[in-house]
């Protein structure tokens, strides 16, 4: 959504205004399980018994007839739906769909966001002209954007694919831009003593030294897409994860709302993780160097 | 090569200082000249001038201050709420170890679904009028003011505490001069954060649950009736007060946090 100020994201400055929320304690956690990993079993346990309680206790409300049904479907309810809607195959038919538009338009918004946001940190001049109307542009959210490429593009798949496109590309192109902006001036100029090709010098310094910055950006963009994709489909959709949480809604059948805020839980979960993996796996270079 | 350095120079000759204004005006330019040649007759395409007037009219007529206060309003409360239960949930968290270790992992999973798909069951619980939209700005607001101020807590250095202990400093003390100063820029994040989320989950809020008076009320109106200069207007002001919020924040923080910059500078 809309970086008003802009500013790296990233660990080191989690100050970016409109970053999804820092992930640092969740980092914390990662660094003591490689420390020992008998805390983390101990933190693991640790983990469930508040869930299990409120669960237990949101089952036994239903039970003992404190909430009707009707507002807070009982969590074996919504369990039973969740497996059902799997079984039947309209889950995964809803989240295809979605994820389809998900990597689409985040395939968008990452190779304009890669190539503005380069482009921005390697020409000074380029930036000068470009970067005060990329501001003005970001600071509307893809919210705001939103009823107005409705009557451009009409509520068809390009509604779907240009919103999240938006929505990854802001922080892709910031982040790519401050990245190579802020690559150490030394290893530049040792580059330079060295007699480095202009190729040579982008391919074996600037984006080296700007891959975690870079990284950064482009997990906050898929963070963003996988928003942005939830709204669109809330407001303009016949198909998809979020039309199954509107669908449920106007059917008030809350138990298949509850089942699909699961589903989309899950995925974000899911990618989360899968982008903390690829990071370390991606930087595990600079780990012998700390 | 000598065409390139032609086109340098062209583009070397605006002075730095104008280069900024040099798509934006050449955009007005095209965008007036297309509309002007009259080569689409669309009623999509609208002048600058019509969004210019839209804008003026909302101004004079108050539609645009009735829509705004009602927007700005919700904001607030949704902010207010959000923001304090998240400010006592994260000072929870980071002060005992037990609390964040029983319903740390349950918060963490908890944020990853995405705010919006809250909306549909807020509405169930609270209707569609400004209960549902406040609450689900509370929740905006809530996430990012937790996990900040868990991060401002877990980073007071241990030492400062150490010291504190030394020379018998009461809780009350320990909190109102170590602690809080310590962790005063990582909460100034998660309320700055909480803001920008606040406005967002406000225009959202307002689309979805669609009834009363609002920015976001603007935006579907003008959608609704192919009104191209309202919804262009609508979104230059949703980017205005957005990067209004974030001036108003950034001139507070400097204020508040100006002690930051002169210790470091006195080392």
């Amino acid at each position: 959504m809309a970086i008003p100020a802009l500013k790296a994201a990233g660990p080191s400055s989690p100050t970016h205004p409109l970053e999804p929320l820092p992930d640092l304690p969740a980092r914390r956690v990662a660094a003591a399980r490689t420390k020992a990993s008998w805390t983390w079993a101990g933190r693991s346990l640790w983990a469930w018994p508040f869930p299990l309680a409120v669960l237990a206790l949101w089952q036994l409300s239903a039970i003992w007839g404190w909430v009707p049904e009707q507002v807070l479907p009982p969590p074996a309810a919504v369990f039973k739906v969740f497996g059902e809607l799997l079984a039947s195959g309209e889950l995964w038919d809803h989240l295809r769909i979605s994820m389809v538009r998900v990597f689409a338009g985040f395939g968008i918004g990452l190779s304009l966001g890669l190539l503005l946001g380069g482009a921005m940190g390697l020409s000074p001049t380029f930036r000068d002209y470009v970067f005060p109307l990329f501001k003005a542009f970001s600071q509307v959210p893809v919210i705001g954007w939103l009823p107005l490429l409705i009557l451009v593009v009409g509520i068809d798949e390009a509604l779907k694919f240009l919103l999240i496109a938006k929505a990854a590309l802001v922080p892709v192109a910031i982040n790519t831009c401050q990245g190579i902006q802020n690559v150490p001036n030394r290893l530049v100029e040792v580059a330079r003593v060295y007699g480095f090709t202009r190729w040579q010098m982008l391919r074996k310094v600037v984006f080296p030294a700007a891959t975690a910055p870079i990284w950064n950006g482009v997990r906050y963009g898929l963070t963003h897409a996988w928003l942005a994709l939830v709204v669109v489909e809330l407001l303009a959709s016949s198909e998809g994860i979020g039309f199954l949480i509107v669908y449920g809604r106007q059917l008030f059948q809350l138990d298949v709302v509850l089942a699909a805020v699961l589903a989309v839980g899950i995925v974000g979960f899911v990618i989360d993780k899968l982008l903390a993996v690829s990071e370390a796996w991606l930087l595990r270079w600079r780990k012998p160097g700390l | 090569m000598s065409s390139v350095n032609v086109q340098r120079n062209v583009f070397h000759k605006v002075p730095p200082r104008l280069r900024g204004w040099v798509l934006p005006v050449l955009i007005l330019a095209v965008w007036w000249a297309v509309v002007a040649s009259g080569a689409s007759d669309s009623p999509l395409l609208v002048s600058p001038l019509a969004v210019w007037q839209r804008g003026v009219g909302q101004v004079v007529s108050g539609e645009l201050w009735v829509a705004l206060s009602a927007s700005l309003w919700r904001m607030a409360w949704g902010f207010g709420i959000g923001s304090s239960i998240g400010l006592a949930v994260g000072a929870l968290l980071g002060w005992s170890r037990w609390a964040e270790r029983l319903a740390g992992p349950t918060f963490h999973t908890l944020k990853q679904i995405s705010l919006f798909a809250w909306i549909p069951m807020l509405s169930m619980w609270f209707g569609l009028g400004d209960a549902a939209k406040i609450a689900f700005v509370a929740m905006a607001a809530f996430f990012p003011v937790v996990l900040n101020t868990l991060e401002g807590l877990r980073s007071v250095p241990r030492e400062y505490l150490e010291v504190a202990r030394v020379y018998e400093f009461s809780v009350w003390q320990t909190l109102r001069r170590v602690v809080a100063p310590a962790a005063a820029p990582s909460l100034f994040t998660g309320i700055q954060l909480s803001l920008i989320y606040s406005w967002l989950a406000t225009l959202g809020a307002e689309y979805l649950l669609a009834s009363g008076k609002g920015i976001g009320n603007t935006l579907i109106d003008g959608r609704e009736h192919f009104w191209m200069d309202l919804v262009l207007f609508g979104v230059v002001v949703v980017g205005l007060v957005g990067f209004a919020l974030n001036a108003l924040l950034a001139a507070l923080e400097k204020r508040l946090l100006a002690w930051r910059d002169s210790t470091i500078a006195r080392y």
